[in-house]
C-alpha cells in the first residue's frame, strides 16, 4: 500500500509547475520551469497558453484549464504573469504569490516592467529562486526575499 | 556595477533581439550570436564565462538550443568566486536537466559547496540540488542536507527542508532519516522555516504512513497552536496580506491538518475548533481571505464527519457563489464538484445558481458549472436540468455547443425515465447542435426509436417536422431520413397518433421531399445521401402511387460523382424496375427490432463482431423470414460507407440492421476481405469489388444462403419470379435480374442450356485467354458441363501445356482431355470438364486454376481464381 501511495506521490503533485513571464505581444520574458519540458514541448505549451489567456477579457477569471494544468495568470499593465499548477493546488493563493511576486520585483526595480527583467533576466530568477523551489514557497517576506540579492549588489 | 554583470555585449544582444521584426531575423541574430559563444567558449577564457552563460539562459528562454554552453556551467560552478557559482548554478537549473549525464559530473561540486563556509555558498547549492536532483544525487547528498536543517541561519534551514522534499519524493526509502529533523521545524518562529517544514511533513505523510502515523500522535496539537497563533496574531507589516498574517502559511498548516485528519477521528475532533475559528473569523473581502476560507473549506470537507463545520463550510460555498467576483465563483464550482460526495442535498440547494453558471460569458467558469450540473442530475431533477440545458443550448455560443450538446446526451442517456421522452429530449438536441452530436449518439437514438414500436409514428412526425425547420443540422436529417424510410407510411396516414399530438397533413410526396433535399443538397456528406437513397427505395415499395417520381430521383444519382452512390442508384434502380413484376416488397420489409443489448455492447466495444453478428435471432422478424437478410442487406450499405470514417459506426451498424445471414456471410460482414468467397455482404453492394461479374456470383449464394438457413421452400417462394424470358436479354438490367431469375425453382429452365447461362472470360493475361461456355444435362441439376478453351493471344506457340484446376470440398470436378497440348500462336485448343456441385442453389461454382506451358522452352506459369460463373449452376 505504502508503494501505492509513494507512486501516487511521484506523479506530479508539485504545487507550481512553471512561471512564465509574457508581454502582451506573446513574447516570453521569463519562463522557469519546475519539471523537464523539451525545449519543442516548452514552445508548443507557452505558445497554446499565452493564445488562450491573451483572448480572455478583464472581467474573466484568471483561471484557464489547459491540459493536466491549471493556469493562473493576472496581468499587470504590459506583462502578463502566468503560473501553471497541479489541479488541486489553491488557485486564490496563486493569485495571491503572483501579487507577492509582482511586488517583491517592484520594490527592487521601482515599478517593474518588461524591459527590467529583459536587461536583468538573472536578477529575476534570483528573485524566484529565493521564493520557490522545486514548485513550492519557500519565503513570504520581501525582506527576506531580497536581502541576499542587496547583498550581492553591495559587494559590487 | 561589474563589468561583467552588466556586460555592454549581453545589453547589445538583447537589443537587437528586441530590434527583430520578424521570427526568421531574430533566429539570424540568435545564430550569429550562438556561433559568437561557441568560438568564445573555444578560447576557454574565464573572464567570459559569466557573460556567455547570461547570453544563453537569454537564448533559451526564447526557446533555441543551448546544449553547447553546459559544460560552462559546470566550470562557473567550480569556480571560487561567488558571482560565477551563482550564475553557473542557475544556468545549471535553467539548461540542465535530471536526466543528462552532465549532472552527475556536479554532484562532486555540489557536495563541497554544502560544506562551504560562505553561507550564501550553502544557499546556492541546497537551491539547485531541491530543483533538479536525481535519485542518484539525493542518496550521494542526503546525509549533508539532513545536517543543514539544523544549520543556525534560517535561510539554509527552510532550504534544506525544501531541499529535503525533492529528497524523500525521489527516494522514498530515505523518508525516515528525515522524520525528527522535519518535526523539530514545526517548532520554529521563522515563517520561511515553518512553511518549508510544514511542507516537508506534508511530502513525508503522502509518501510513509509510519510519518504521517508519527506526526499525527506528536505535532497536530502543535500545529493547531500555530495556526491559532497566526490567525490571533497582531499586526505584522512583513508578512500582512489584506488584514490577514501570512495567507501562504495559513494555508500549508490547513493543508497538513487535512491530511492529519483524514481517516482519524480523534485528530479531527482536536482541530474542530480551530477550523470553525479561521471559517467565522476570516475576513472574505479580499482574495487572500478567500484563499484561506476556501483552503479551510477544502479541509474541513476531507476530515472526519463533523457536521456542524460542514454546514459552515456549505454555507462559504454559497457565499462564493453568489459573489460576484469570477475567480471566487470559479473556486466555488470548484469545491462543489467535492462537496456532492458527502452533501448531495446541500449542493443541490445551489441548482438555480449553478445552471446560471453554465450560461456565464466566461468559457472556464461554464466549463466548470457544466461539469458540475452533469453531477448533480438524478432521478428526480433529471427533467428539468435537462430543459434549462437544452433551452440554453439554443442560445449558446457555437464553440460551447459541443461541450453542452454532448454533455446533454449523456445525461438524458444515463437518467431517461421514459421512451418517449428521451427521443424527445434528443431530437431537441439533434435540432439545435445536431452537427456537433457523434455518431454513437444517434445510432443509439435510431436503436431506442426501432424498440418503440408503439411511438414509430409519433417519432416520424416529429421528426419530419423538425427537419423541416433544422435541415442544417447533419445528423438531425439521418435520423429523419431513416425514420421516414422506415415509417413513412405512419407518417403519412398519421397512424398511432398519441393524445399529445396536432394531426398533420403530410402527403406522400411531402416526404419524398424531404428525402430528395437531403439527397441533393450539396452539403451532405456521403452517409446522409447513402441514407438517403436505402429511405428513398423503401418509399418506392411504400408509396406505390409516385414510385416514378421517387425513381426517378434514384436514378439522377446515377451521374453521382460518388462511385458509391452512382453503383447502389443502378442497383436500386433495378430492383425498382423489377418492381411490378416481384412480389419483391418484402425486400424493403421495415427494419426488424434492433436489438439493445447487443447494441450497448458494440457501443463499448467490448465484443468481437462476428460474435453478437451471429448471435441475432431473426424470430422477432414480423413476416417473410427470408426477407429479413435481404432487407439487412439493402441497408448495410449505409453502415460500409460509415466504416470509413468511423470504426464504431461499422459496428454498429451491423449491428442496428441485425444481420443474420448464416454462418458465412456473417462472417464476412464482420471481417470482409481476407476470404474470396465470403464476400457475399461487400459483393451485392459491389463495394470494393472491380467486378460486377462476381457481384452476380456473390448475390445468388448470398441469397441462396439466407433461404436455407430459414426456410428454403419459403425462401424461393418469395423471391422467385415467372421470370419472363425476354429479362435474359435485358443487359442494362441483367445483374439484378440474375440475382432474382436464378433462384427460379422452375425445372424447365434448368433443363435448358445455352443462353441461360452466358459465357464468361474465365481468365485473362496479356498472353492467354480461357473462355468458359456452360451447358446442363437434362436430369440433373447439380451437373454443369464446361467447355473450357485456350486462346493463346501471343505471336509464340505454346508446348506441354497443361490446364489444372481445383474446387472446394462441395464441388467435384471431373477434367477430360484437352484437344492438344501444344497452343499455336493465335490458335486455341479447347478441353472439357465436369462439375457437380451437392450444394446446388445454395453455393455458386468457384475455381482455381493453374496453367503450365513452356514458351521458347522456358516454364511458364499463371494461376489464377474463377469467381464469375453465372448464379444457379
Amino acid at each position: 500500500r505504502s508503494e501505492k501511495r509513494t507512486q501516487k506521490a511521484l506523479e506530479g503533485k508539485m504545487g507550481i509547475r512553471f512561471i512564465l513571464m509574457v508581454n502582451k505581444q506573446g513574447q516570453t520574458r521569463l519562463a522557469q520551469y519546475y519539471e523537464w519540458l523539451t525545449l519543442e514541448q516548452r514552445r508548443a505549451l507557452e505558445g497554446e497558453i499565452v493564445r488562450k489567456c491573451l483572448a480572455r477579457n478583464d472581467q474573466q477569471c484568471s483561471f484557464v484549464e489547459h491540459r493536466n494544468y491549471k493556469i493562473v495568470y493576472r496581468r499587470y499593465a504590459s506583462l502578463f504573469f502566468m503560473v501553471g499548477v497541479d489541479d488541486d493546488e489553491n488557485e486564490l493563493a496563486i493569485l495571491e504569490f503572483i501579487h507577492l511576486l509582482v511586488e517583491t520585483m517592484d520594490k527592487h526595480f521601482g515599478n517593474v516592467c518588461e524591459l527590467d527583467i529583459m536587461f536583468h533576466l538573472e536578477k529575476a530568477h534570483f528573485m524566484l529562486e529565493e521564493m520557490v523551489m522545486n514548485g513550492c514557497i519557500v519565503e513570504t517576506s520581501k525582506a527576506n526575499i531580497l536581502s541576499p540579492i542587496q547583498l550581492m549588489d553591495k559587494a559590487h | 556595477m561589474n563589468s561583467i554583470f552588466s556586460g555592454t555585449r549581453l545589453r547589445d544582444m538583447i537589443r537587437s533581439i528586441r530590434a527583430c521584426k520578424t521570427a526568421a531575423e531574430e533566429r539570424g541574430v540568435v545564430r550569429k550570436e550562438c556561433a559568437d559563444i561557441r568560438a568564445s567558449i573555444n578560447e576557454n577564457d574565464p573572464h567570459d564565462r559569466h557573460r556567455n552563460l547570461a547570453k544563453l539562459m537569454f537564448i533559451h528562454m526564447l526557446g533555441y538550443p543551448t546544449h553547447f554552453g553546459q559544460m560552462e556551467c559546470l566550470k562557473l560552478i567550480a569556480s571560487p568566486g561567488f558571482p560565477e557559482k551563482r550564475i553557473g548554478y542557475l544556468g545549471l537549473m535553467l539548461l540542465l536537466d535530471e536526466r543528462q549525464e552532465v549532472l552527475m559530473l556536479v554532484t562532486n561540486s555540489l557536495k563541497q559547496d554544502l560544506n562551504h563556509t560562505n553561507q550564501y555558498v550553502v544557499g546556492l547549492a541546497l537551491c539547485a540540488l531541491g530543483n533538479i536532483c536525481s535519485a542518484e544525487m539525493a542518496r550521494d547528498l542526503a546525509p549533508e542536507v539532513e545536517r543543514l536543517i539544523q544549520f543556525r541561519d534560517p535561510n539554509i534551514r527552510k532550504k534544506a527542508a525544501l531541499c529535503s522534499t525533492r529528497i524523500v519524493r525521489k527516494v522514498p526509502d530515505l523518508a525516515e532519516n528525515f522524520i525528527n529533523a522535519a518535526s523539530s521545524l514545526l517548532k520554529e518562529k521563522h515563517h520561511g522555516v515553518l512553511i518549508t517544514g510544514v511542507q516537508l511533513c506534508y511530502e513525508l505523510c503522502t509518501i510513509n504512513d509510519e510519518a504521517l502515523e508519527y506526526f499525527r500522535k506528536k505535532c497536530t496539537e502543535g500545529l493547531i497552536k500555530t495556526l491559532r497563533d497566526i490567525t490571533n496574531s497582531a499586526y505584522q507589516p512583513e508578512y500582512d496580506v489584506a488584514g490577514i498574517t501570512d495567507p501562504f502559511l495559513h494555508i500549508r498548516l490547513l493543508k497538513l491538518l487535512r491530511v492529519l485528519g483524514h481517516g482519524d477521528a480523534d485528530a479531527s475532533d482536536l482541530m474542530t475548533d480551530i477550523l470553525a475559528q479561521v471559517a467565522t473569523k476570516t475576513e472574505s473581502n479580499k482574495n487572500a481571505g478567500n484563499a484561506v476560507l476556501y483552503e479551510c473549506v477544502e479541509t474541513i470537507m476531507a476530515i472526519e464527519d463533523t457536521s456542524s463545520l460542514r454546514v459552515l463550510a456549505i454555507n462559504i460555498l454559497g457565499r462564493f457563489l453568489s459573489n460576484r467576483d469570477n475567480n471566487i465563483r470559479y473556486v466555488a464550482l470548484n469545491m462543489l464538484m467535492k462537496a456532492i460526495a458527502f452533501d448531495d442535498q446541500a449542493v443541490q440547494r445551489h441548482r438555480v445558481t449553478i445552471l446560471e453558471c453554465v450560461k456565464d460569458p466566461d468559457a472556464s467558469i461554464r466549463k466548470r458549472a457544466l461539469e458540475l450540473v452533469s453531477l448533480l442530475v438524478n432521478e428526480n431533477n433529471v427533467k428539468q436540468l435537462t430543459k434549462e440545458l437544452i433551452d440554453y443550448l439554443e442560445i449558446s455560443d457555437e464553440d460551447f455547443k459541443e461541450d453542452l450538446s454532448a454533455k446533454i446526451c449523456s445525461i438524458v442517456e444515463k437518467f431517461s425515465p421514459e421512451k418517449i421522452w428521451y427521443i424527445d429530449q434528443m431530437l431537441k438536441v439533434l435540432s439545435e447542435a445536431g452537427k456537433f452530436v457523434k455518431d454513437d449518439v444517434w445510432h443509439a437514438l435510431i436503436v431506442v426509436i426501432s424498440n418503440a414500436s408503439e411511438l414509430h409514428g409519433y417519432t416520424v412526425r416529429a421528426l419530419y417536422k423538425a427537419v423541416l425547420t433544422y435541415s442544417e443540422q447533419e445528423t438531425l436529417v439521418r435520423v429523419a431520413i431513416w425514420c421516414i424510410g422506415e415509417y413513412g407510411d405512419l407518417l403519412v396516414n398519421n397512424v398511432g397518433m398519441l393524445g399529445i399530438e396536432d394531426p398533420i397533413t403530410v402527403t406522400e410526396s411531402d416526404a419524398v421531399d424531404v428525402v430528395e433535399d437531403a439527397i441533393t443538397r450539396h452539403n451532405s456528406d456521403m452517409t446522409t445521401k447513402a441514407m438517403a437513397l436505402v429511405a428513398l427505395l423503401k418509399l418506392s415499395s411504400r408509396f406505390p402511387s409516385i414510385s416514378e417520381r421517387i425513381k426517378d430521383i434514384i436514378v439522377k444519382q446515377k451521374g453521382s460523382l460518388l462511385l458509391e452512390m452512382q453503383q447502389r442508384a443502378i442497383e436500386f434502380n433495378s430492383i425498382v424496375d423489377r418492381h411490378k413484376n416481384i412480389r419483391w416488397s418484402s425486400l424493403v420489409e421495415r427494419m426488424p427490432v434492433l436489438d439493445e443489448a447487443t447494441f450497448n455492447v458494440r457501443r463499448a466495444g467490448s465484443l468481437p463482431a462476428s460474435v453478437s453478428t451471429m448471435a441475432k435471432p431473426s424470430v422477432s422478424i414480423p413476416n417473410g423470414v427470408a426477407a429479413a437478410p435481404l432487407v439487412d442487406l439493402l441497408d448495410l450499405g449505409s453502415d460500409d460507407i460509415m466504416a470509413a470514417p468511423s470504426s464504431s459506426g461499422a459496428d454498429f451498424l451491423q449491428d442496428l440492421l441485425g444481420v443474420d445471414l448464416g454462418s458465412s456471410s456473417a462472417q464476412s460482414g464482420a471481417t470482409p476481405g481476407p476470404k474470396a468467397g465470403a464476400d457475399l455482404l461487400m459483393d451485392i453492394l459491389s463495394i470494393g469489388t472491380p467486378s460486377p461479374a462476381q457481384n452476380n456470383t456473390s448475390s445468388i449464394d448470398l441469397l441462396s444462403t439466407a433461404g436455407i438457413n430459414n426456410n428454403p421452400s419459403n425462401a424461393l417462394d418469395t423471391l422467385s419470379s415467372p421470370a419472363p424470358p425476354h429479362i435474359a436479354t435485358t443487359a442494362s438490367a441483367g445483374g439484378m435480374f440474375d440475382l432474382l431469375d436464378g433462384l427460379s425453382p422452375s425445372p424447365s429452365k434448368e433443363a435448358t442450356n445455352g443462353p441461360a447461362y452466358p459465357p464468361i472470360v474465365a481468365y485473362e493475361s496479356s498472353t492467354l485467354k480461357i473462355e468458359f461456355t456452360f451447358s446442363k444435362p437434362s436430369g440433373n441439376p447439380q451437373e454443369t458441363n464446361v467447355q473450357a478453351t485456350f486462346i493463346n493471344l501471343s505471336p509464340n506457340t505454346f508446348t506441354d501445356f497443361i490446364f489444372q484446376a481445383a474446387v472446394p470440398k462441395f464441388l467435384q470436378l471431373h477434367l477430360d482431355p484437352a484437344s492438344s497440348n501444344t497452343l499455336p500462336a493465335s490458335g486455341n485448343i479447347t478441353q472439357n470438364l465436369r462439375v457437380t456441385n451437392s450444394q446446388h442453389g445454395k453455393k455458386s461454382l468457384v475455381m482455381r486454376m493453374r496453367i503450365g506451358y513452356k514458351l521458347n522452352g522456358k516454364d511458364v506459369l499463371e494461376e489464377g481464381q474463377i469467381n464469375n460463373f453465372p448464379r444457379g449452376l
